[in-house]
């Protein structure tokens, strides 16, 4: 594995501690820092980016430099404006950005300065999940010694611009991930996303101009300034530029995560790095990109795993970390999981999806318990159409939530039924 | 507005004055200060976090809207240790429910209860992020994965010689 293949993690030794300061620019690191802010004005690092394709990875997939033009042009200095990284890592079956915070700590926050001085803010908050101790201790340690080495702070290498890193270590709810829920949790309230517009480039946190951008997209800015947009658009495969941290969960032989391509094809992802389903179990289906994506089945296999392909296969990339069902497995189970997580995290904020959530989590309930009606399928259907619908809730949280119960209602509608016909789940002993 | 007095010790007090001002506005520290309250005497009590409203400039009850809000401010006391167990997916499809069985059986407790001799409570958790190693729980600040009863058997041995 080489910087030039593999950008993102070529730093990383597994098992070992993260490279220091003198080990990461010994191996390429703080090259594109000295050359943005020595060569670069901050426009020309938006045009390096836009031009680069870089979208986000969080799951939304907006493109990171349009994102950054809407930021108003002051100097940092003249105006108070936040970077935050969003590196609460919260969706179910996603372990992607804890292998970039745990490995390579420095690679974010060299990614948080180019960033930061793209869109001239002076004010970096890292927003870490509470869950992640180990990334914690490894941030806290990189974000000192970059202070120390003068990578933060006041006009950095001479530049005139200055920028600082607060790690803000969260308690642990899932719709901090949602970006506007994210700033009303940094100013210490219950974490309720907030309407847009105004969206939060002009009025984010404490009213300021604010930019989220989530770890992994952070993590790609120091390579697309050193090699160019062409380089990291020539890694893709597809329409898409760079690579993407990709993995797979469930019953496969070889669980984990890759960095690959972006648009390399699910299968190869499935077959040939996870290496395929372990002996006795076969794939059922799956989901893409994390709990909130629709189901796909075994017919989509196939598809490119890029942001458009996904879509037109009818679920998301997501955040590309697959999570596969098994044919032993019951779907609805599954799907009864999902759902309780997501009444759970629900903030409780719009109606509809405080009481709707619950509400389908207890029909799937009754369905696994024996006590379901077919009636509880078309409730359950009406629930799917009315809370999967963008706006009808106050954020993306329900719409997300019902994305595997209206992919699954149609591709297990046998399992739906016999459930109702058998009173009770078929293969609840025989996994 | 009425005053509590103060029951933390100076030294937390100061401390949460200080993280209070590195934000732009006090109310910014209220989690980071729960936090610190919570690693001191592992719970938040309601004397406890009237104290904080307080040192933050807050009204109680706002305070409080923030305590039962996330996941992992206790507002109730926990034991020594404090195993969360993944519910999420990945350990579901990996057989977390066998293991979350067994730990009821093994403790003697609930998810949401404390052992009798106050060493370990039991809660779920949401996806810890260690879905290649599933099932995974968190014991305190240790991550533990590819979980099966003998390695629960031996945590819990040695949560309990922990003090």
């Amino acid at each position: 594995m080489t910087a030039a293949t593999h950008p993102l993690t070529a730093m990383i030794t597994p098992a070992a501690p993260p490279p220091d300061c003198a080990a990461y620019e010994q191996a390429g690191g703080w090259q594109a820092a000295r050359k943005a802010l020595k060569i670069l004005a901050p426009a020309e690092v938006i045009d390096m980016v836009t031009r680069s394709k870089l979208r986000g990875r969080g799951g939304a997939g907006f493109a990171t430099g349009q994102k950054w033009s809407f930021v108003p042009k002051n100097a940092a200095s003249e105006r108070r404006k936040y970077l935050v990284a969003n590196a609460d890592e919260m969706e179910p079956g996603t372990f992607k950005d804890r292998w970039l915070l745990e490995g390579n700590p420095l690679q974010l926050v060299e990614g948080m300065i180019l960033a930061a001085y793209a869109i001239q803010a002076g004010h970096g908050i890292v927003f870490l999940r509470g869950e992640y101790h180990l990334p914690r201790k490894r941030l806290t340690d990189a974000i000192e010694e970059a202070r120390q080495k003068g990578w933060l702070g006041e006009n950095i290498l001479g530049s005139g611009f200055s920028f600082d890193i607060h790690l803000h270590s969260s308690a642990g709810r899932y719709i901090c991930g949602e970006e506007t829920a994210l700033i009303t949790a940094l100013e210490g309230k219950r974490a309720t996303p907030r309407s847009k517009p105004p969206f939060p480039q002009f009025s984010g946190l404490w009213g300021a101009s604010t930019v989220v951008n989530n770890v992994e997209t952070l993590c790609n800015l120091p390579h697309i300034v050193t090699n160019g947009p062409e380089w990291f658009l020539s890694l893709g495969m597809g329409a898409d530029g760079g690579t993407k941290l990709y993995g797979v969960s469930g019953r496969v032989r070889r669980p984990g995560a890759w960095e690959l391509p972006i648009g390399t094809p699910l299968r190869q992802i499935i077959e040939d790095h996870a290496g395929g389903m372990l002996p006795g179990y076969s794939l059922r289906a799956l989901l893409p990109g994390g709990a909130s994506t629709a189901f796909l089945d075994e017919s989509a296999l196939d598809v490119a795993m890029d942001y458009g392909s996904v879509e037109k296969a009818g679920s998301r990339l997501g955040t590309g970390t697959a999570i596969i069902l098994d044919d032993r497995t019951c779907p609805i189970g599954m799907i009864l999981n999902l759902e309780h997580f997501f009444a759970q995290e629900s903030c409780g904020w719009c109606t509809p999806c405080r009481d709707g959530l619950p509400w389908v989590e207890r029909l799937l309930g009754a369905l696994e318990e024996g006590t379901g009606e077919s009636e509880d399928l078309e409730e359950l259907a009406r629930h799917a159409r009315m809370l999967g619908t963008p706006g009808r809730t106050f954020c993306a949280h329900a719409p997300g939530a019902m994305a595997p119960l209206a992919s699954g209602l149609k591709l297990f509608a046998d399992d739906f039924s016999a459930h109702i016909s058998q009173r009770g789940c078929p293969l609840r002993h025989a996994a | 507005m009425l005053t509590v007095e103060y029951t933390l010790p100076a030294e937390l007090r100061a401390d949460i004055l200080a993280l209070a001002q590195e934000e732009l506005h006090p109310q910014g520290a209220s989690v980071a200060a729960l936090q610190l309250v919570q690693s001191h005497f592992r719970w938040i009590s309601s004397q406890h976090l009237q104290e904080v409203a307080q040192l933050l400039d807050m009204s109680p009850d706002a305070l409080d809207g923030i305590a039962t809000y996330f996941n992992l401010l206790f507002r109730q006391p926990v034991g020594r240790h404090v195993i969360m167990l993944c519910d999420s997916v990945s350990c579901w499809l990996m057989g977390r429910d066998r293991l979350c069985a067994h730990l009821r059986q093994t403790l003697g407790i609930h998810p949401g209860e404390t052992t009798p001799d106050g060493a370990i409570t039991l809660l779920p958790t949401v996806c810890l992020g260690h879905c290649d190693h599933a099932p995974a729980l968190l014991a305190d600040e240790t991550l533990h994965g590819d979980l099966d009863t003998d390695a629960l058997d031996r945590l819990i041995g040695s949560l309990r010689e922990t003090p």
